[in-house]
């Protein structure tokens, strides 16, 4: 697969002397849907913002369909639709305007067949005349949409896209931009919503205090990293662990009233059938059964939570 | 060139300032009348002529001098000021656009709604006084020149600005003061030898004094140094703006 996006020892010093990233590498692929995760302040915006051009780099490159974005901006920009994380907004112009205007500066010819079809698209229509301090928070998170795929980009970032935005409509959201790939286009999401990045992303990629920490297939990285646990809940509960259990690596939980079984890391799923046996031979008597399987959520903090 | 960028800007500078346009003008015009009313026929009823035309007409080019210099620096100064101000810059930054057609667009449109607005100021000064112009074309050069250079000086302030006070410093508390020192409503010529040796280091002077030698052929100073003037007015500006644009200043971090 080849790379939309290749980024190398980036970094990013801020003119007061803060550095928000420390050497990025990443590769982005052609037609994936990319989550970057991190808690607020690790580079998210940064980093985006330097691929886009509203941001130079310190040291570092950045190529965007083979373009360096600082000498060939013209030709990566073009390529590239920017749904920021402020709803920055010109609160005096009207929706279709402000979306005609996207288009235009991005040197596209005018196609009002086009932004037609995205503000139906966004279910923006009706209010394609209305002013934008007419409409609420969520409407302006569209009109934002509205305006970075105006131009038809290649690759669309969108900096905590549902962010504000209610449930249905951030399922909406999620429709559009899982449509959006099926045409080909890069997506490039940032989150706080674990499930968010847990439902739509190919990869994962965790960022925190300016360093990317991991970038994975999400498949992979549950598998690696993803624990699961048997708990079994006991009618009676136990003093101590029988040494039979404790041999097959039980642990006794809830004052003596659980037995939990931990696997994953594809490693003692063949010993459920033992573990179970086990209990049965010890005449231990079961009231109830539960399975956990880590999420992205826990992969995560355990993942921030190791920085010092 | 990005032609259809440099389109989009424009148009949308044009839209948003004929929203204003007609508070932008009326305020100007009133303002105009009243001077004619004061200057022009309460005093100048007493000052007879000034170098062969009557006063009111002596002051129509001043007239017209200050609002347009206050209008292309307020409008250019906005127009880039605001979407830095509310964060919509990202757009532009984010565009395929070089500065230069950024630039083109926010000062073209500043400087044509200038020119609007001063042509209007001309019609109105026409209502109470009896203009001749010499040389139309002339005169429609200076005032082209001197649109897009105080637009590109009201871009810079635009961007230099962090609040809305230093936007409104220069054209509220600049401008006015160097017009009416500028010679708008006397002939230098009229002031002792100091206060003329001092005049010629306002920049309004040379606008104002190669505007009026458009009209009615007489000028503090010679015609073709108020040109040279502008042109290094102009000069300053392109190369503080392209200063600007090399170093990124408070446009990209
Ligand atoms: N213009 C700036 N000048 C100085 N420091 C900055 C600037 N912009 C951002 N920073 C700092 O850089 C770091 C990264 O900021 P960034 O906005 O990229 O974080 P983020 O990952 O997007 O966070 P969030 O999830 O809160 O949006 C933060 O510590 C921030 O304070
Ligand atoms: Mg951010």
């Amino acid at each position: 697969m080849s790379s939309i996006v290749s980024i190398q020892k980036l970094t990013k010093t801020y003119a007061n002397g803060f550095s928000a990233l420390k050497g990025v590498d990443l590769e982005i692929r052609e037609g994936e849907i990319l989550a970057l995760l991190g808690p607020n302040g690790a580079g998210k915006t940064t980093l985006i913002s330097i691929i886009c051009g509203i941001s130079v780099p310190t040291s570092g490159t950045v190529l965007v369909g083979g373009h360096d974005v600082v000498q060939e901006f013209r030709k990566t920009r073009a390529l590239i639709g920017l749904v920021p994380q402020e709803l920055t907004t010109d609160q005096f112009e009207t929706v279709w305007n402000t979306v005609t205007f996207s288009r235009g500066v991005h040197g596209a010819k005018s196609n009002p067949a086009l932004i037609e079809q995205i503000l139906k698209d966004l279910t923006l229509w009706d209010k394609r005349n209305a002013k934008l301090r007419e409409l609420s928070g969520g409407m302006k998170r569209r009109v934002l949409i509205a305006k970075a795929l105006a131009h038809e980009p290649r690759i669309l970032f969108l900096d905590e896209p549902t962010a504000g935005v209610d449930v249905e409509l951030r399922r909406g959201m999620w429709a559009a931009i899982g449509r959006l790939r099926e045409t080909g286009v890069t997506v490039i999401l940032t989150t706080h919503y674990i499930e968010e990045a847990e439902e739509m992303a190919d990869r994962i990629g965790v960022i925190s205090g300016g360093e990317l920490l991991l970038v994975e297939e999400k498949r992979a990285l549950m598998q690696k990293l993803g624990r699961k646990q048997l708990r079994l809940e006991l009618k009676e509960p136990l003093e101590s662990l029988p040494p039979t259990l404790a041999a097959l690596g039980l642990t006794l939980a809830d004052g003596g009233r659980g037995l939990v079984h931990e696997y994953g890391n594809g490693a003692g799923e063949g010993r459920i059938g033992a573990v179970l046996a086990a209990i049965e031979a010890e005449g231990l008597s079961i009231s109830d059964v539960a399975t956990r399987q880590s999420s992205l959520e826990d992969i995560f903090v355990s993942l921030v939570g190791e920085r010092p | 060139m990005n032609i259809e960028a440099i389109k989009a800007i424009y148009f949308f500078e044009m839209a948003r300032m004929k929203r204003t346009l007609l508070q932008s003008v009326i305020s100007p015009v009133i303002t105009t009348s009243l001077y004619f009313i004061v200057f022009g026929t309460a005093i100048g009823s007493r000052i007879n002529e000034v170098g062969g035309v009557s006063y009111g007409a002596f002051i129509t080019p001043g007239l017209i001098m200050l609002t347009l210099l206050s209008q292309c620096i307020g409008n250019a100064s906005i127009g880039i000021y605001f979407p830095k101000f509310t964060g919509t810059i990202y757009e532009i930054l984010s565009a395929p656009v070089s500065m230069a057609e950024i630039v083109i667009g926010y000062v073209g449109a500043a400087a044509t709604k200038g020119l609007i607005v001063g042509l209007i100021i001309l019609a109105t000064a026409s209502l109470f006084v009896d203009l001749t112009i010499a040389h139309p074309l002339i005169m429609l050069m200076f005032m082209v020149l001197t649109a897009v250079t105080f637009s590109l000086f009201g871009f810079i302030i635009g961007i230099w600005a962090d609040n809305f006070e230093q936007l409104n410093l220069v054209p509220m508390l600049v401008v006015p003061p160097l017009t009416f020192l500028g010679g708008s409503f006397y002939s230098i010529d009229m002031l002792p030898p100091f206060w003329q040796a001092v005049s010629h280091l306002n920049p309004v002077l040379y606008l104002v004094s190669g505007f009026r030698w458009s009209f009615y052929e007489i000028a503090d100073v010679n015609p073709l140094i108020s040109l040279a003037m502008i042109a290094v007015f102009l000069t300053l500006c392109l190369s503080v703006l392209a200063w600007i644009f090399k170093t990124g200043y408070r446009l990209r971090k």
